[in-house]
């Protein structure tokens, strides 16, 4: 089980996951062989999955954001399964969510343009199996994006 | 905007599932030495390529078991500033993203919890009680996948 310590460290590497292990150390007030041993050890248990570079896409040329949230015919069998395996295919889908909830499923969609964007929709989207339902949110910006987790 | 030829997407790819490798061993995995990967990821960092840094940890194995999509309408949005509402939600630590968006909502939250009491709890003393928020839906994540993206 976490300790103390163990959130301590994690907070602190929530919110600066670059620190070295001095001081991350020294800011979560522990000698630096404690906190070694600690930070292996929960990333050995999985709590640490891994520490990941965020790709910023506007940089990359995408502009254009869409929230895809989508209703599924349910009375096919495998609908979420063959739904699910179709979205992954298409390299411009960064987020697929599955939900309890008045829509089933949810992608985040990426374009470099609102024609670009049409193009994805119409080839790609639109073709995926079972959907009986789409809702478009256009992303306007972004307010908060830390997804750091209140410890 | 910064032109990427296959190898600074492979590095991208790397670094997104693995942002602490070192440029030596990923270097050797794509065939470059060194101070070729390191003066590749120094440009992409440069150009802003790289946003940043983010720890990806277990919500289930840290006690957090639900996590919940809120879809938000302001009632008044004449009165009360969005700036009030923005304010007030990213101040929140259950809220872990807040995006402004277009369509049949104005907000778009991320919203994790320790289980559905606890969702309750954020959700009317938080969410409800946020300055000119009106109609709230909310969809409980089952799974979640997050996609390379266009690196491939």
């Amino acid at each position: 089980m976490l300790d103390d310590t163990d959130r301590r460290i994690l907070r602190q590497l929530q919110a600066d996951p670059g620190l070295s292990m001095a001081d991350l150390a020294a800011a979560s007030g522990i000698a630096p062989a404690t906190c070694y041993k600690r930070v292996d050890r929960l990333q050995a248990t999985g709590v640490i999955r891994a520490t990941r570079a965020v790709v910023d896409w506007r940089a990359l040329g995408y502009t254009v954001e869409v929230s895809l949230r989508i209703t599924l015919d349910k009375a096919q069998d495998r609908a979420f399964e063959e739904f699910l395996a179709a979205a992954r295919d298409i390299p411009e889908v960064l987020e697929i969510q599955s939900f309890l909830g008045r829509v089933d499923t949810r992608l985040t969609v990426i374009a470099h343009d609102m024609p670009h964007y049409q193009e994805i929709y119409r080839n790609r989207i639109l073709r995926l199996p079972h959907i009986s339902d789409i809702e478009a949110l256009m992303h306007v910006a972004t307010i908060k994006d830390h997804e750091t987790l209140p410890l | 905007m910064i032109e990427l030829d296959e190898t600074d997407r492979a590095i991208l790819r790397a670094l997104v599932a693995d942002a602490t490798v070192k440029s030596s061993t990923l270097g050797r995995r794509l065939g470059l030495s060194q101070p070729a990967t390191w003066r590749r990821i120094k440009r992409l960092e440069e150009a802003g390529a790289i946003r940043g840094r983010r720890l990806d940890l277990d919500l289930e194995k840290l006690g957090f078991g639900v996590m919940v999509f809120l879809g938000v309408k302001l009632a008044t949005k004449g009165r009360v500033s969005l700036e009030d509402f923005e304010r007030a939600v990213t101040a929140i630590p259950e809220v872990q993203t807040v995006q402004h968006v277009l369509g049949l909502y104005d907000y778009r939250l991320r919203v994790v919890a320790r289980d559905l009491t606890d969702f309750e709890r954020v959700l009317r003393r938080r969410i409800m009680t946020l300055p000119g928020v009106g109609n709230v839906e909310a969809n409980v994540v089952l799974s979640e996948e997050r996609r390379p993206g266009p690196l491939g």
